[in-house]
């Protein structure tokens, strides 16, 4: 790529806006988790698994007293959108193919939105320290939310779910910078729509990613 | 039980996020594969709030007051306030109107 990548370090601060709402939504995780999964796991899930998505995902069908497997598969499907973004990205990464799929670790949502150039490119050493302080802020909210959840029996009171949404329509609209990219608007939020009718938890994501399609066309 | 959906989701995030770079390597991508890519971003962010706005804990829709933060958010965007009011907009309207109700 010709641009010059932000160096990580840098790419630290492009991640200070996502420290209280990642917080915030990890507290809201933490006390959620509790009841279903003791004190320690839901702070382990969030070093490891890491994905907002996929393990409300899972502990929405614990909380329905699914069993194990549906949990597993309904944390899967939320997280196959990683496999579009991953691709999206590799060109973006330094060094070969396992350099690469180790850079690839750092891809979360919002960081990989304010790592994006709307070229084609992304800013690696954003997208990296943007997710390097969004995991650190997940685990930290996580690790609060099971301490001191007792005293905030019902994070939804506090209206705690309605940050991502908003969050992520204050990137969208950064994002939206012509008609291809309202007509993917448009269409990705259709497909949502009409396969959250049906389709298991996740699927309605990945159904809007290939939204990107239409940038095949001229 | 809940170890083991720990470990498989730990894992198969590693093997997602690396699909990309294992499938292409270090190949360049062409004019429309960048088009493409460039699109990635916006699609997913559709989803992502279409779906964290509607979904309910065990897998269905509904419309409920998060719509509302949602669109209060949409206004503050509008008006160009900044990020923290935006957020802070949307956080107040859900929690306001889920108060009343």
């Amino acid at each position: 790529m010709t641009v010059m990548d932000t160096p990580i370090r840098d790419g630290l601060r492009s991640g200070l806006p996502l420290v209280i709402p990642t917080a915030a939504l990890g507290v809201s995780f933490g006390v959620l988790a509790k009841p279903i999964m003791g004190a320690v796991a839901p702070v382990v899930m969030s070093v490891l698994v890491f994905s907002g998505g996929a393990q409300f995902a899972a502990l929405g069908v614990l909380q329905a007293s699914g069993t194990g497997a549906t949990a597993i598969v309904a944390g899967l499907l939320m997280n196959t959108r990683w496999v579009p973004m991953s691709f999206a990205v590799t060109p973006s990464l330094t060094g070969g193919r396992l350099r690469r799929a180790a850079e690839a670790q750092g891809i979360v949502d919002a960081p990989f939105v304010l790592a994006d150039r709307g070229d084609g490119s992304f800013d690696r050493g954003v997208m990296i320290g943007a997710t390097l302080v969004q995991g650190a802020s997940w685990a930290l909210g996580t690790l609060a939310g099971v301490l001191f959840g007792d005293a905030l029996r019902d994070p939804s009171a506090l209206g705690l779910d309605a940050i991502f949404p908003a969050f992520y329509l204050l990137l969208l609209v950064e994002e939206v910078r012509g008609h291809r990219e309202l007509a993917v608007v448009v269409i990705a939020a259709a497909l949502a729509l009409t396969l959250m009718v049906f389709a298991p938890p996740g699927v309605p994501v990945i159904a809007a990613s290939a939204a990107a399609l239409i940038g095949l066309r001229r | 039980m809940i170890w083991v959906i720990i470990a498989v989701l730990c894992v198969a995030t590693v093997v997602l996020k690396a699909s990309g770079p294992l499938a292409l390597g270090t190949r360049e991508p062409n004019e429309r594969a960048l088009r493409v890519i460039s699109l990635v971003a916006p699609a997913v962010l559709t989803g992502l709030i279409v779906y964290e706005t509607l979904i309910t804990s065990d897998g269905g829709v509904v419309f409920d007051e998060r719509l509302i933060g949602l669109a209060a958010a949409a206004v503050a965007i509008a008006l160009r306030a900044p990020m923290a009011v935006v957020i802070v907009v949307a956080v107040g309207a859900t929690a306001g109107v889920r108060a009343l109700l």
